[in-house]
């Protein structure tokens, strides 16, 4: 079963996180809706995740029960071996939309998080992730005043300035123009290539997921299970025209259920 | 000719003032006294130093009801609109005094505190609670989800998470209430005014009439307060375009 590969981990490496026979079941005016069933996963140091499959099946749901926000109904999550209680700064969220403070500047929030160090630290850390993120020249600039792009780079700054170990995605490139979309994948890899984090990723766009990950986790409809765990191996930077890209492209396609001839 | 978008209201109100004029000219009587007629009364009113006397009269009435409101309702709603079981309690005693208007409690007022100052304060104070209360809930209400777990991500105290998150999150819907409300006590600072106490510009409208029906005084009352009124919610405008507190919801 698929659930069986899952646990499977390549050999020398070291185990980030652990999903054990997580289950999620809301209560709505009496009625119990399960969204999440059986999730077994370990992820490793330094991975790349995607999550896909179809919308509304659960995806945001495990995203927010690993993040800590919602708690599970069955199951067990652990980080480094400690059991997920709730919300941790050392896992940061980045969200869809809206999710920079609208009433701080880009600086105010990259240095959201961190009230804890000494201002010239606290200085240092900004500028290091305005330039991580190429937003040099807007330090002073309200989010109003910045695009959807530059609004999702400030939300990935902030979240890295803390120093997490473990970066929750949850479709952080959807609402924006498919241009700027693919720059912004560009962009993520080449962080995540320099600071080597744990990356969970939900999306449910299939080339986002083949362009980016190490591995790719598709969830069934609702109640969401595992269905495939699907390794991309293919070197960056990926040609996205090469044979094994369309290959395994064409495989995740099959395996959410959509053709791929229109 | 383009005429400057400043000029055009000044243009207008000239125009409406001359049209007064010129009516009462043709058919003077006891109906309404003209603008000239107005104007000097406001001249009289200065002379005799009445007028600063009682503009700072009302403006220190409404500063402490409207204040004093603020300073009970807005945390008190910010309170009740965060944790759901309050709100239900509190929410049909809400609906029930709301609807009452601040001016019925004026006899309860002057039982309670005589007639004077005490008495105007606590009428402004009642007609501000209930509007401040009810902004403060909903502006709770309001804040988007993200910003609330975003909050909790970055491992904020509780009083951190309060001045950092939720506060910020609440000012711009806070700052529109406020300015509502100020224009409420003003209405209200009147009133009170015409019966609980003896200075002021409600009193000297009353004052005016009673005394020798002085309806020059009488207007001059009205547009003094008109002017004061536009000035009060100008000021509080100013407020709502200070850069960290203008954003907004409907943003993005």
């Amino acid at each position: 079963m698929a659930s069986a590969e899952a646990v499977v981990t390549a050999a020398g490496t070291t185990r980030k996180l652990r999903i054990q026979h997580l289950g999620k079941v809301f209560e709505r005016d009496g009625e119990s809706v399960a969204a999440l069933e059986d999730i077994n996963l370990d992820v490793t140091e330094g991975e790349f995740i995607c999550i896909v499959g179809p919308s509304g099946c659960g995806k945001s749901t495990l995203l927010n029960v690993l993040a800590g926000f919602l708690p599970s109904t069955s199951g067990s999550v652990t980080i480094d071996g400690e059991a997920v209680s709730g919300p941790d700064p050392r896992r940061i969220m980045v969200f869809q939309e809206r999710g920079v403070f609208p009433w701080l500047t880009v600086e105010g929030n990259i240095g959201f998080g961190l009230s804890k160090l000494t201002r010239a630290q606290r200085e240092e850390r900004i500028a290091h992730y305005v330039q991580t993120v190429r937003l040099q020249g807007f330090e002073n600039t309200y989010p109003s005043d910045l695009s959807g792009g530059m609004k999702q780079r400030l939300q990935v700054a902030r979240a890295l300035a803390v120093n997490p170990d473990i970066l929750y995605l949850d479709e952080p490139f959807g609402a924006l123009d498919s241009i700027t979309r693919v720059i912004m994948r560009g962009e993520l890899l080449r962080i995540w290539q320099t600071e080597r984090r744990t990356i969970l990723f939900v999306t449910h766009d299939i080339d986002e997921a083949v362009q980016m990950a190490d591995r790719v986790v598709v969830l069934s409809s609702r109640p969401a299970r595992i269905e495939e765990v699907l390794t991309i191996d293919i070197p960056h930077p990926r040609n996205i025209s090469s044979p094994r890209y369309l290959e395994l492209r064409d495989e995740l396609l099959k395996q959410i259920g959509l053709a791929y001839e229109i | 000719m383009k005429i400057p978008v400043w000029l055009r209201p000044v243009l207008l109100i000239a125009a409406l003032l001359a049209v007064w004029q010129v009516a009462i000219n043709r058919h003077p009587g006891q109906l309404l006294p003209g603008p000239i007629g107005v104007a000097s009364g406001i001249v009289d009113l200065m002379q005799h130093g009445l007028l600063v006397k009682y503009v700072v009269a009302s403006l220190f009435r409404v500063t402490w009801g409207f204040g004093l409101a603020a300073l009970v309702a807005i945390p008190l709603g910010l309170m009740l609109g965060w944790y759901r079981r309050g709100e239900l309690a509190f929410y049909p005693l809400v609906q029930v005094f709301r609807p009452i208007s601040p001016l019925a409690w004026t006899p309860i007022a002057i039982l309670w505190f005589g007639v004077g100052d005490l008495a105007a304060i606590f009428l402004i104070f009642v007609g501000c609670f209930f509007p401040l209360l009810l902004t403060a809930m909903s502006a709770v209400h309001n804040i988007p989800a993200v910003y609330i777990n975003a909050g909790r991500n970055f491992g904020l105290s509780s009083s951190a998470f309060v001045s950092r998150v939720l506060y910020p999150a609440v000012v711009p819907q806070l700052l529109i209430g406020l300015r509502i409300t100020l224009g409420i006590a003003w209405l209200v600072v009147v009133a009170a005014e015409m019966i609980a106490v003896s200075s002021g510009l409600g009193f000297l409208i009353v004052d005016a009439r009673n005394a020798g029906n002085r309806y020059d005084l009488v207007v001059a009352g009205m547009v003094i307060i008109g002017v004061i009124g536009l000035l009060l919610d100008l000021t509080m405008r100013s407020l709502e375009r200070v850069r960290s507190f203008h954003w907004s919801v409907a943003e993005d």
